[in-house]
């Protein structure tokens, strides 16, 4: 077809479509980059850089690059991987990350990313900030402690639910997210039906009174790695 | 040859990490035929005999105390382990690093609702060790080789760890094997 963009990611040769980035086309080529903020069905925001890669030898964000013909993209190389780990230990240590009562532990993506990327420790020093629970809301509630600010509720709520439920307040270290309404969530016209409440990557925003249903051993980041259903694809083309 | 010595250690831990190491199960006694233990809750030896190849830590540093058997462990054993959560980031115990000392010292000796404390004295005999200023994982104390997440982290990811360490070999723990929760 003439109007498919070759490129390699790797070394792989890669099909991009005209107008998708180096993710999505990554994605439809069975090759998973790690990514946060980025989500299928959201415009890409390129906050939280996981997904950065080198595009003849520079680095980028592979969520917002549109992918060029000819372009080398280097992914899964040692230094990318070691910049990854940092940028994750940096978020947890940025937070308040308890794991062992976290409704979201096991189908959590910052967990498994560090799973996959294989962190033992952070190698930065904790930072315990003060952060606030808001659970007014009689189905909803935000865990600020958990939040890594990728903006995906915000993006979601204002382009997917027709709202705007959510907005960054601050700058820096200082930086939270925050609730179109006077005080609390309870104000706002959030329902639990958005899909901004169900999009969070991390344990910020919970539905209520659904934690822990499944067991452990059965949650989704239990047996295999975030991205393996991305890699299954290249193996499935593999093989036919 | 002597066998090579283990040393463990609950710090600021709930000694749910032991309870980890304990099962470990029959494999209890495939451990006895590889190590001796030396200064552990599960021996009860409570000073350092000698010099220990491997330290497990459980639990961060809360207290005066934990801080000085942390830097103990790290003085006699050549490879130190932090094990589990509160090792490696705090855990449970580092919940209270948001709030003021002070705050936290009130609520649990003056103003907490079960509390019976007319003179309003916080407990000062001298045998007690002093409250850090917050809780701190190990690593940010001494240096620590090795980590073993997890809560517990599961016996398995114990066992191989140190059979591992224990007969040369690199530390390859699968996948399902580490775990924050």
């Amino acid at each position: 077809m003439s109007d498919t963009i070759p490129f390699t990611i790797d070394g792989v040769a890669v099909e991009g479509r005209p107008g998708q980035t180096i993710l999505q086309a990554a994605d439809d080529a069975g090759i998973y980059i790690p990514r946060l903020c980025a989500h299928k069905e959201l415009h890409p925001f390129g906050s939280c850089r996981v997904c950065t890669v080198k595009v003849n030898g520079r680095p980028q964000s592979a969520c917002t690059m549109p992918c060029a013909k000819g372009m080398v993209v280097e992914n899964n190389t040692p230094e990318l991987l070691e910049h990854r780990r940092g940028l994750v230990e940096m978020l947890f240590v940025e937070g308040n990350h308890y794991c062992m009562f976290c409704e979201k532990s096991g189908n959590c993506e910052l967990q498994a990313l560090a799973y996959r990327l294989g962190i033992m420790a952070p190698r930065y020093p904790f930072q315990f900030p003060d952060r606030n629970v808001d659970a007014s809301h009689p189905d909803v509630l935000i865990d600020r402690n958990r939040c890594i600010l990728c903006a995906r509720c915000v993006r979601a709520s204002h382009d997917l639910d027709g709202k705007n439920v959510f907005q960054f307040v601050g700058r820096g270290s200082k930086k939270r997210i925050w609730i179109n309404a006077e005080a609390k969530l309870k104000d706002t016209n959030l329902d639990v039906t958005d899909k901004a409440v169900e999009i969070c990557p991390v344990g910020a925003i919970l539905k209520k009174r659904q934690g822990y249903a499944v067991p452990v051993g059965q949650r989704l980041y239990d047996h295999q790695p975030i991205g393996s259903d991305i890699e299954a694809k290249r193996a499935a083309a593999a093989q036919a | 040859m002597a066998k090579p010595k283990v040393a463990t250690a609950s710090l600021a831990g709930c000694f749910g990490c032991h309870m980890s190491i304990l099962d470990i199960d029959e494999r209890i006694l495939q451990l006895i035929e590889l190590v001796d233990f030396d200064k552990s809750p599960v021996d009860d030896i409570k000073e350092f005999t000698g010099r220990c190849a491997v330290g497990l830590i459980e639990g961060g540093c809360c207290n005066e105390e934990n801080v000085r058997v942390l830097k103990d462990f790290r003085k006699h054993c050549d490879i130190l382990i932090s094990v589990g959560e509160c090792a490696i980031c705090g855990g449970i115990p580092a919940m209270r690093n948001t709030i003021p000392l002070k705050e936290c010292m009130d609520e649990a000796y003056r103003n907490g609702p079960s509390v019976y404390n007319p003179t309003g004295v916080y407990p000062n005999d001298p045998a007690l060790p002093l409250v850090l200023n917050k809780v701190y994982p190990c690593h940010e104390v001494v240096k620590i080789d090795y980590h073993l997440q997890g809560c517990p982290p599961p016996a398995d990811t114990i066992w191989q760890a140190l059979v591992a360490l224990l007969t040369n070999k690199p530390m390859d723990l699968p996948y399902e094997l580490i775990k924050y929760d």
